[in-house]
């Protein structure tokens, strides 16, 4: 591999990566939405029946 | 959206690397600006989003457009440090250097991406309501003045480092390299817009969420 090349794939990777990134952190925020509904859910059951 | 993005980038990336040409001066770290450039373009694309919601914020009141506009920041402040990173990358290679500040364009397009980063610092600073979200808009429609003077500037100035390949008589390219920065250029426009819609939907899912909450309290 080229001097060149080294580069170009860095370049691409780090876009590559911050596009994970991205998805990992949105993932995340969704896990946490996911479980701050089921909570929300819960509390509003229980303000129903008592 | 997510999958015209992810179509158009993985075509656009391999029609870059596979089938476009080699750059006669600069060869194959050329490869570089079909990534670089649509990045760049994405994030004025965002910044200038953040600023036309923020307008429309200022004109209308609706506050829904604060979180248009912060979210088209917040997007174009990543896409920005990535056009900086991958420029960076390129200009090791082709001026041995990671960073000049003899060129405006390049200093231009820092002092743009600290002053929507400056934006987040301006937000937080003060407490949730209408005050933040006017000071918001105000400071965001202001840095969109910026974009057009770091977009000429390379143009205005006769940069010497800094290559120019739009100009007035058109693009300097050949048709297969610019058919596949224009594929690159519309997955990167693509991809933004996903991601603005995924981000947008989360924050506005997290604000009922919050409202709900306090409801139930």
């Amino acid at each position: 591999m080229t001097t060149s090349e080294k580069y170009v794939t860095a370049a691409y990777l780090v876009f590559l990566a911050a596009v994970l990134v991205y998805l990992v952190i949105i993932a995340l925020k969704v896990g946490r939405l996911e479980q701050d509904l089921a909570e929300l859910t819960r509390a509003a059951r229980e303000k129903r029946s008592g | 959206m997510g999958v015209a993005a992810t179509g158009l980038l993985v075509g656009g990336i391999a029609l870059s690397l596979l089938w476009a040409p080699e750059d006669a001066n600069q060869g194959f770290s050329q490869k570089i600006f079909y990534i670089h450039v649509p990045i760049a373009l994405t994030a004025y694309a965002c910044f200038g989003v953040g600023a036309w919601k923020a307008l429309r914020l200022l004109w209308t009141g609706d506050r829904r457009y604060d979180l248009e506009s912060y979210t088209a920041i917040h997007l174009g402040v990543i896409f920005g440090l990535l056009t900086l990173v991958t420029g960076s990358i390129w200009a090791k290679i082709s001026w041995g250097h990671w960073w000049t500040w003899g060129e405006r364009q390049l200093v231009l397009f820092l002092i743009l991406f600290l002053f929507y980063s400056s934006y987040f610092m301006l937000r937080y600073s003060t407490d949730p309501g209408s005050r933040r979200e006017r000071n918001s808009a105000v400071y965001a429609l202001f840095g969109v003045v910026l974009i057009p003077v770091s977009f000429l500037a390379v143009r205005i100035a006769g940069t010497i480092l800094h290559p120019t390949i739009f100009t007035h008589e058109g693009a300097n390219l050949p048709g297969s390299m610019l058919l596949a920065f224009c594929i690159c250029l519309a997955g990167m426009l693509a991809l933004a817009a996903t991601l603005y819609r995924v981000e947008l939907a989360g924050k506005r899912i997290d604000a009922s969420m919050r409202e709900l909450r306090e409801l139930l309290a």
